[in-house]
């Protein structure tokens, strides 16, 4: 194991997080895009965007106290890797404003070891519609469960079942936050984050106790683009952040793809853009391994038990269309059992009901 | 007794061919409208599918009368079993009565745990399946409670967009 048993963190690079922090909603208060200001050093960001507070800033700056930072750090849990470390993902070196530091929370080691592998970012609308939630919950996990690391950044709506998905599959995620990573954000995903520093890992450019700010969402979204080799845009309005992911993806040369969306739906609009724009088709996981890897090299693994003949017969009446409950009546199914059988093939994963009473086969 | 209907969206013709014109928002504030806690205290849930042209000329396949008798006989069984209890049906049983009467074989008890653990039912949902498994088993003159019972309540609770709704 290469995996950090404690930081891996100089002084130097510990200041540049504080000042992040420090600086919180100044950054928002500048036009400057962030991807920008994050390139400058220190001094010039204080500059930049300090204000009248720029003297300020700069005493506390002098006075930074990295010892303090470490015992923050590790009061919280979080372990450190700054970019002078070899375990520092190397993939985060290609953007022009890298983290200096990322902040790990959960289980030690963990983050080398999901990205050893190429890693896929799921990332998507917070408003999806059901069929967005079910793609981004279907490609976490058929990734997962093909040993791919699925990366997003824990927002309501497809970020979030991207990382459930991905760990149903029984696959690892990675989950960059806005914010200090010991704790959930949104607040209402606290029971997803405890599960992802079980098993799965946290991670923020932030230290903890680092509130949100709105630039923290489009910084974040680098790192995603970095650690990925893919960028999949599941659902995204025009003004998606999903949609800066994509972009920045496509400057730091990593692929980007995007699932098709029913024309005219608001959803549908980020990417269907990005695919008239050349960006690949992804129908589902198969298509991101094929993409990665070259066609049919790896494969969507089905985790699942295998069936018993009633039920397989069930689930092809469901596939072949008999979708409600009187078709599959029709199908020749007493009304009772196939009810049950149904009851049964939901609760193994094979099928969904979608809102409305129809069912879905889970592919 | 309570019994409620609610159209499956605001223009009425959702999951009929392409007829639904409602739009994602107007879908989402339509569902908003019923909270979860109060769908939650429903016995059964259940999505009536549009009949089609053949059985609405039919009419009914199974007659009243044997219908009646069943229940007779499934009601029967319950006040026999909850004599000298507070309950005289299922329907009136508290927790500790469930747990007493509603015994489970393993595999029902194996089904009704991957329910609750994957999210699908919550503990007072959970309550209210094993009552009506009881029911059902009463219908069928069983005294366990079978897989194929448990599976049935779950498939009569029908909270549309289930597990991913819950998830997301």
């Amino acid at each position: 194991m290469s995996a950090p048993a404690t930081d891996i963190c100089c002084d130097a690079c510990l200041a540049r997080p504080w000042l992040l922090a420090r600086l919180g909603g100044h950054l928002d208060l500048v036009r400057a895009r962030i991807e920008a200001l994050l390139a400058l050093d220190d001094g010039a960001l204080i500059d930049a965007v300090g204000g009248t507070a720029r003297a300020v800033i700069t005493r506390d700056r002098e006075q930074f106290d990295p010892a303090r930072a470490r015992r923050e750090a590790a009061d919280a849990g979080v372990a450190l890797v700054c970019r002078c470390a070899t375990v520092y993902p190397a993939t985060l070196r290609d953007l022009d404003n890298p983290p200096s530091v990322l902040h790990v929370a959960g289980v030690a080691g963990r983050l080398t070891d999901a990205l050893r592998e190429e890693a896929v970012a799921v990332v998507g609308a917070r408003r999806a519609t059901p069929y967005g939630l079910e793609m981004a919950a279907d490609l976490g996990r058929g990734l997962g469960a093909a040993g791919v690391t699925v990366v997003s950044g824990m927002a309501l709506g497809v970020d979030c079942v991207a990382h459930a998905g991905a760990l149903g599959g029984g696959g690892t995620t990675v989950a960059v936050l806005p914010c200090g990573p010991e704790h959930a954000y949104p607040r209402s995903k606290r029971s997803l984050h405890r599960r992802l520093l079980t098993d799965g890992v946290v991670v923020s450019e932030l230290p903890p106790g680092a509130a949100v700010h709105r630039w923290a969402f489009p910084a974040r979204n680098r790192i995603i683009a970095a650690l990925a080799a893919m960028t999949v845009v599941v659902e995204a309005g025009e003004r998606s952040g999903a949609l800066v992911t994509a972009r920045i993806a496509g400057t730091v040369g990593r692929e980007v793809g995007a699932v098709p969306g029913r024309v005219g739906s608001s959803q549908a609009a980020g990417p269907n853009r990005l695919l008239a724009d050349g960006a690949r088709v992804v129908r589902g996981a198969q298509d991101v391994l094929d993409h990665l890897y070259g066609a049919g090299v790896r494969t969507v693994v089905d985790t699942r038990p295998p069936l018993e003949p009633e039920l397989q017969r069930l689930l092809v009446a469901v596939e072949e269309g008999h979708d409600t409950t009187a078709a599959i009546a029709r199908a020749g199914f007493a009304p009772a059992d196939g009810l049950a059988a149904l009851a049964a093939l939901e609760l193994s994963g094979h099928i969904r009901r979608r809102p409305g009473g129809r069912f879905a086969v889970v592919p | 007794m309570l019994v409620a209907a609610t159209n499956p969206c605001p223009c009425g013709f959702a999951g009929v061919g392409d007829r639904c014109v409602c739009g994602e928002v107007e879908l989402r504030r339509h569902r908003r409208r019923l909270s979860g806690p109060l769908l939650d205290r429903m016995d059964l849930l259940i999505n009536v599918e549009r009949p089609t042209e053949a059985e609405l000329r039919d009419g009914a396949r199974v007659d009243s009368a044997s219908v009646r008798a069943r229940v007779a006989d499934a009601r029967e069984r319950q006040r026999a079993r909850l004599a000298g209890t507070a309950a005289s049906a299922n329907g009136e049983m508290d927790g500790r009565l469930t747990r007493r009467h509603a015994r489970l074989e393993s595999r029902a008890e194996a089904a009704l745990g991957r329910a609750y653990t994957v999210g699908a039912l919550s503990a007072r949902g959970r309550h209210r399946v094993l009552r009506v498994a009881r029911t059902i088993a009463d219908l069928a003159g069983r005294e366990r409670i079978s897989e194929a019972d448990i599976l049935l309540a779950l498939s009569l609770r029908q909270r549309s967009g289930g597990e991913l709704a819950l998830v997301a």
